[in-house]
């Protein structure tokens, strides 16, 4: 008898959580999606797919009508299968996170997986061949260069986006209207003697400042502390750290007199928290007071604008199609995620210049190649 | 004189009628900070609770943007350490109550497993990844997940079964004892049956430890996106807290919404396993005391 | 002849109880077997990392800035911050999870036990990651600034409370077992001699359970200093030497996490110095262990 109760409660148990997952088979709500993608694949061939994937209630039809236009010379498949393992930056992850799940929409047999040990983490297993792509906040270190060539890994360095670091102080802050990359190097060195806002600028008023930025474990504080102070990882150590931007948000939000730096990403939600403070780079003559926008940071106007990299396998990527197909799918739309999750994306003629590049088998050059500024739309305001 | 003893004994019976509740402090502090954070994560959340949640693959977009790697990684990974945890820590205990002598074979064992517990999880997960992945070969896969995360409950499971052996009133063991009983004997039948409702009380806290660990699983596995199930033990996978420390440390509200309803879901599935395993533990002590 | 057969049961037994033995011996080896290759890990790779530091200046110095620039290699600001938030921690979790044991175990009806229990236990389910964001996002802005204004968004008070509340079912639950196993007798004959409820429980079953009341609470302690996450989160990664618990610090375990899942490549000293501190912990650790179990091993009673 005793034993008949405990099996129901049990059932019940398994059932509840079964029931979640037996009700996954089947698609959820009613929406019909449509995606089409252009693949350009050779020598003038053009390869065109659409999927349109019918939801209705519990039912999911799934039509799927290829053409295959062929000019030119060979026909590739488009028929991909195999698995990419990608590895690197939590910063990058968000954007390599929506290349590879749109990617697996389109070839669902092909496997991405991203992780996020970290940019040195991931190069860490990239640079012996274990992941095929590593997400990467900064570029790849003399260091970690010279193992990869030991080890006989080549690799291929995109730029991807760009991510641009805002400075920001309180909302209640009425005095700080504009700072330059100098005020900010006397601030933020090492053993920095600045402890109030008027030894920064006599006209400020004398209260301490409270600052806050990323632990010096993170990419954005390694681009900020070459940048601004002019030495890798040379920052004073009396700040409330963070790893996660949004604890910066809400720590700047709620102290008086705090000023710190994150990326750029995390603004936009936090607009009406916090304020932002136009940079000024004043070992620039002419420059102006500028706050980042899509278009001061990707024509790298914003002094504070660091680019966001993948690094790719080289070897890997001219033998497995499914890798190359991928990559080359990241780049093109990279303008599309990079701007899905937050950041700045690079200039539309870079991605569609550097997709062009990698399919041709160029493979250097693609970071000086981001670095040029394509204005064509006149002054940045 | 009299007046004395009048006023102390008037103070104790006041101090007697208190105690019970100034004890109750003790639960009230408790139960006190699961409601707070019970509202808190359900308000924030609440309205992103959807079957996508818990069905879908991980995505960019919040909207479709589900659990479903993470949690069958973590059905698996604390399912199957558990498994190892559990078995294993009964023995130890068994070990060093009864089958062992006063020696300083077992002092040095029991010193050690205190030891273990206060080794910090995220050693675990870099040691782990060590000699687990890379030394034994096993990869970032869910057995080295789970080995990790069953060494990581080892100690307080083992502890739990040890204070629980011992309840087991001496008279029962000796009296076995005296009838000609091997230790064996003694184990299978006087104490586990006893010690089994506290032994459960050690293992639910092991795995309720196990389910909310992110990072020795970061350090092993160090995977986010995955979009399919895992078929065998070797596979990559992810876990919950994983995913949920991402979605959390995203700019968009949407995301850190979608992690409070990720929470619910967790929290939701350590009520299931806490209360199978307490309806257990009440049925076997009841069988007990008939 | 039955004597034959109970000689060959009797042999049987004996070997079922032979072969059991060494099976859980080898089983409780398993704990030392990991032990020790955690401390072989910590101890090789600390040794590089000692090459480059001086003992004396980990041990003295007041500056940790490994992972800067200009580096300091003073592990005390660390270990301060740990021990701060631990003893903050067990200040919470001993009194109220030996107060919830006692009230379980001696006050509460059935009904009521049967509804606490699982939720105090609850409590250590709760993934640590929560906790963290919890007391980040909540504890402090909403519940502590109310009493101390000046608290900082990361704060060593509130990651001290946090941990508290984690490790609390601990001491509640073990204590909790340990004072129902104190036989009835000793209750029933301290009443017989006219005792109140107050002095039964205080003076006679509270010593009766208080080796298993001492384990449990060492144990918590231990596990407070090994915390991670929640010190990560709600503490911050700012590592100062200092008492204002209002303020962000660094422990060593949120140290080690920040390099484990950082930046730093393998072989470099920011590396190493995770090792270290690692190192440095388990030591701490097991010295006070070392001492937790003397005491415990002088004031266990079996009845």
């Amino acid at each position: 008898m005793k034993i008949a109760n405990l099996l129901v409660v049990v059932a019940l148990v398994v059932g509840l959580v079964g029931g979640f997952f037996a009700g996954s088979l089947t698609g959820t709500g009613g929406a019909a999606a449509t995606a089409t993608t252009t693949v350009t694949v050779g020598a003038g061939a053009t390869v065109t797919s659409t999927t349109t994937v019918v939801q209705q209630n519990t039912v999911t039809t799934t039509v799927v009508s290829t053409t295959t236009t062929t000019v030119g010379m060979q026909e590739k498949p488009i028929e991909l299968s195999g698995s990419i393992t990608i590895d690197g930056s939590s910063t990058v992850y968000p954007i390599t996170e929506a290349a590879a799940e749109d990617f697996m929409k389109l070839y669902p047999k092909v496997s991405v997986t991203v992780g996020i040990s970290g940019t040195g983490g991931g190069f860490k297993r990239f640079i012996i061949g274990e992941t095929d792509i590593n997400d990467a906040s900064r570029p790849i270190l003399k260091t970690e260069a010279e193992t990869a060539t030991k080890n006989g890994i080549k690799w291929i360095e995109v730029p991807v986006a760009i991510d641009g670091l805002v400075v920001v102080v309180n909302r209640a802050n009425t005095w700080v209207d504009c700072i330059t990359i100098s005020e900010l190097k006397e601030l933020w060195k090492p053993d920095s003697t600045i402890r109030t806002w008027r030894d920064l600028r006599p006209q400020w008023p004398a209260e301490p400042i409270v600052l806050y930025g990323p632990g010096p474990d993170s990419g954005t504080f390694d681009y900020f502390t070459e940048r601004v102070v002019g030495k890798l990882k040379a920052s004073r150590t009396d700040y409330v750290a963070s790893e996660d931007d949004n604890v910066l948000v809400a720590g700047v939000e709620g102290e008086r007199n705090a000023l710190g730096y994150f990326g750029y990403a995390y603004y936009p939600e936090a607009k009406d928290k916090i304020k932002i403070v136009p940079v000024r780079d004043d070992a620039v003559q002419g420059a102006q007071c500028l706050i980042p926008t899509d278009e001061t940071v990707s024509t790298y106007v914003y002094p504070l604008s660091r680019p966001l990299f993948i690094y790719v396998n080289e070897q890997a990527y001219k033998t497995r199609p499914e890798l190359k197909a991928f990559v080359i799918h990241y780049v093109k739309n990279g303008a599309t995620f990079a701007s899905k999750v937050a950041y700045t994306p690079l200039p539309e003629k870079y991605y569609a210049t550097a997709a062009l590049l990698l399919e041709a088998g160029i493979y250097g050059g693609l970071y000086q190649l981001s670095q040029i500024a394509w204005r064509d739309a006149g002054p940045p305001q | 004189m009299g007046d004395q003893v009048l006023r102390r004994r008037r103070v104790k019976i006041i101090m007697d009628k208190a105690l019970p509740i100034l004890l109750s402090i003790g639960v009230f502090i408790g139960v006190a900070t699961v409601a707070a954070l019970l509202i808190d994560v359900v308000l924030g959340g609440w309205h992103r609770l959807s079957p996508e949640l818990v069905m879908n693959y991980p995505s960019a977009r919040p909207t479709e943007a589900g659990m479903r790697s993470a949690i069958l990684g973590t059905i698996y990974t604390v399912g199957l350490a558990a498994v190892i945890c559990i078995p294993l820590s009964i023995a130890t205990a068994f070990y060093l109550t009864e089958f062992s002598g006063t020696g300083r074979l077992p002092s040095i064992l029991r010193y050690n497993i205190a030891n273990l517990a206060g080794v910090p999880s995220i050693i675990f997960g870099v040691v782990g990844l060590g000699f687990l992945v890379y030394g034994l070969g096993l990869g970032r896969s869910i057995i080295a997940g789970a080995f990790t995360l069953a060494i990581l409950t080892l100690p307080l499971v083992t502890v739990t079964c040890i204070e629980a052996i011992k309840t087991v009133p001496d008279d029962l063991r000796f009296g076995a004892y005296a009838l000609g009983a091997t230790k064996l004997q003694v184990a299978r039948r006087i104490l586990l049956p006893r010690a089994l409702p506290m032994m459960l009380t050690g293992g639910i806290l092991g795995v309720s430890r196990a389910i909310g660990e992110a990072a020795p699983i970061l350090v092993i596995s160090g995977l986010l996106f995955i979009r399919e199930d895992p078929a065998s033990l070797f596979d990559r996978f992810t876990v919950m807290p994983l995913q949920l420390f991402n979605w959390i440390s995203r700019p968009q509200m949407a995301f850190r919404e979608l992690a409070s309803a990720g929470i619910i879901v967790l929290l939701l599935i350590l009520l299931a396993l806490n209360a199978t395993a307490i309806i257990l533990r009440h049925k076997l002590t009841k069988r007990l005391t008939e | 002849m039955m004597t034959e057969d109970v000689i060959r049961s009797l042999r049987r037994r004996r070997l079922y109880n032979k072969v059991f033995s060494l099976l859980f011996m080898a089983s409780a080896l398993v704990a030392t077997i990991t032990l020790v290759v955690i401390y072989s890990t910590l101890i090789y790779e600390s040794a590089g990392f000692f090459q480059h530091v001086s003992i004396v200046e980990f041990l003295t110095s007041p500056k940790w800035t490994v992972l800067f620039d200009e580096k300091h290699f003073g592990v005390l600001p660390i270990f301060n911050a740990t021990l701060l938030t631990s003893v903050i921690a067990i200040a919470l979790a001993a009194p109220a999870g030996l107060a919830a044991a006692i009230f379980l175990s001696e006050y509460a009806s059935l009904r009521i036990r049967s509804v606490i229990k699982p939720v105090i236990e609850t409590l250590s389910g709760i993934p640590t990651v929560v906790y963290g964001y919890f007391a980040l996002y909540f504890l402090t802005p909403e519940f502590l600034r109310l009493v101390v204004p000046d608290l900082g968004i990361h704060n060593a008070l509130a990651t001290g409370l946090m941990i508290g509340v984690l490790i609390l079912p601990i001491v509640a639950s073990i204590s909790d077992d340990a004072l129902l196993a104190v036989p009835s007798d000793l209750r029933l004959g301290a009443y017989a001699l006219g005792a109140r409820k107050i002095d039964v429980t205080l003076r006679i079953v509270v010593p009766a359970a208080l080796s298993g009341i001492t384990a449990s609470i060492i144990l918590a302690f231990a596990r407070a200093m090994g915390e991670t996450m929640i010190a990560a989160i709600a503490g911050g990664f700012r590592p100062i030497l200092t008492i204002d618990v209002k303020q962000s610090m660094e422990t060593m375990t949120a140290f080690i996490a920040q390099v484990a899942t950082g930046d730093a490549p393998q072989g470099t000293i920011e590396y190493q110095s995770l090792f270290a501190v690692g190192l440095f912990l388990l030591l701490t650790t097991a010295v006070l262990n070392f001492v937790g179990l003397r005491v415990v091993k002088r004031w266990a009673i079996r009845y």
